[in-house]
Formats: structure tokens, C-alpha cells, sequence
């Protein structure tokens, strides 16, 4: 499981549109040899397929693909867009914060799940995450949730 | 026993983080329910009670059986709660 390690955040990414920002956490996940380059394309595709329900609440998306469509393990990768971008949410746009999520069929799924929800359940972490100038002021927010 | 069923584009990650802040909520409310999670293909062959879901899925859901509750914010409990509070019968 790898779960927000330095190698997996990028912070102020410039994208033009909901497919660049996909792309870019998807690459990371990649990059890390986490998934493989044929799930970040079914995370395009499942945008494409299926909108954008996965903007989970104002700024948040989660972009993900099926654990068959080629995951090593269970992980999370973030990247803050530069400017923000609409994904076509009717409430939660417009998108900075990306979420790449690696959903493996594995237990370890739920747990890197309960994770996420522990860091952006908590208005005062999302303002952290808007406003971080670097991984130092990101890593205490992960903390203790081991 | 009541069933609901959390639905997103594929239901894997969305869905699932929907069930357990919606199992939270309803942990909460009292209220004992059978709260499963899946995908919007597989959903319109389900007969839940409830099906709980984003505006952006209700509409390719329109004209199932079930009744559709629609959550905006997956992480306010607050929304999830008021949401159920004022759909379950």
C-alpha cells in the first residue's frame, strides 16, 4: 500500500481540462510502478464513459479504474492543479485537488480508502492542501493514521 | 430489513467511500439498514429500497424502482444525514 509518499505529490500542475489532470495522478501512480499505463488510460475512458461522479465534493476529485484494469497495489497520488479546472459537476466544480486512486481488489483497498476519507473529511486539511507550499506542510495532515 | 445501495460509475472507490459514511450516518441515526455498494450498470438490475447516488448518475438511473436519494458532498455527514433524514420513510 503507498498512500500520499512524496513521490506521489505534485503540487501546482498546470491542465487544461479534466483529461490533463486525470493523466497527470494517473502518471504518477505509474512513475511509481503502482499501475500499470493501462489503467491510467481506463481512467480516462471511465471519465468519458461515466462523467464526472467522481468529483466527490467541492475541489475533490477522485479519478479511478477497476483493479483489473492493471493495479500492483493498493495506493493514492495527489496532484494540486495550478489553476482550477471544471470536470462538468453540477456541485463540486470547479476541481483543484486530484486524487489518483489505485483501487486494488485487496483488503488493503478499504484501508488506503479510510485513509482519504480521514484527510478530507476534515475541512481545515482540505484548506491545508489548497494552500501548502510544499510535501513538509502536507506530510503532518497524513500522520497518526496508521 | 431496509436495503440501500450506494452507486457510482464503476463501484469500486466512489461508492464505497459513500457506503461507509452512509453506514456511519445511519449508525448514528439508529436506524438498521443493509448498505451495499456498486456500479450504475449493475444497479438498474437491483430492487433496493433506497439508492443513493450523485445528480450526476441519478439521471442514468431514472425510472428504476427504487427510490433515489442524491448526495452532492460525499465527505459532509451533515449533507449525507439530512439527505437521509429527509428520504427514508
Amino acid at each position: 500500500m503507498k498512500f500520499l509518499e512524496e513521490s506521489l505529490i505534485a503540487l501546482d500542475v498546470e491542465a487544461n481540462s479534466p483529461e490533463e489532470a486525470i493523466i497527470s495522478t494517473g502518471t504518477l501512480l505509474k512513475n511509481n510502478k503502482l499501475v500499470e499505463e493501462t489503467y491510467v488510460n481506463a481512467m480516462v475512458h471511465s471519465f468519458k464513459t461515466n462523467g464526472p461522479y467522481f468529483v466527490l465534493a467541492p475541489n475533490i476529485a477522485l479519478p479511478h479504474a477497476r483493479p483489473e484494469d492493471g493495479v500492483n497495489e493498493a495506493c493514492v497520488s495527489f496532484v494540486r492543479l495550478k489553476t482550477p479546472v471544471k470536470f462538468g459537476h453540477s456541485y463540486n466544480d470547479p476541481v483543484r485537488l486530484v486524487f489518483g486512486l489505485g483501487a486494488s481488489s485487496s483488503i488493503e483497498h478499504v484501508t488506503v480508502l479510510q485513509k482519504l476519507m480521514a484527510l478530507l473529511s476534515d475541512q481545515e486539511n482540505v484548506e491545508k492542501l489548497l494552500t501548502a507550499q510544499s510535501y513538509e506542510e502536507i506530510k503532518p495532515l497524513l500522520g497518526g493514521q496508521e | 430489513m431496509m436495503k440501500i445501495l450506494c452507486v457510482c460509475g464503476l463501484g469500486q472507490g466512489t461508492s464505497l467511500i459513500l457506503r461507509i459514511n452512509v453506514e456511519n450516518v445511519l449508525r448514528e441515526m439508529g436506524i438498521e439498514a443493509d448498505v451495499e455498494n456498486t456500479d450504475v450498470s449493475s444497479a438498474s438490475a437491483e430492487h433496493p429500497d433506497y439508492i443513493i447516488t450523485s445528480n450526476e448518475l441519478a439521471q442514468s438511473l431514472e425510472g428504476h424502482s427504487s427510490k433515489i436519494i442524491i448526495v452532492n458532498n460525499y465527505f459532509d455527514t451533515n449533507e449525507i444525514k439530512t439527505a437521509l433524514e429527509a428520504n427514508l420513510a
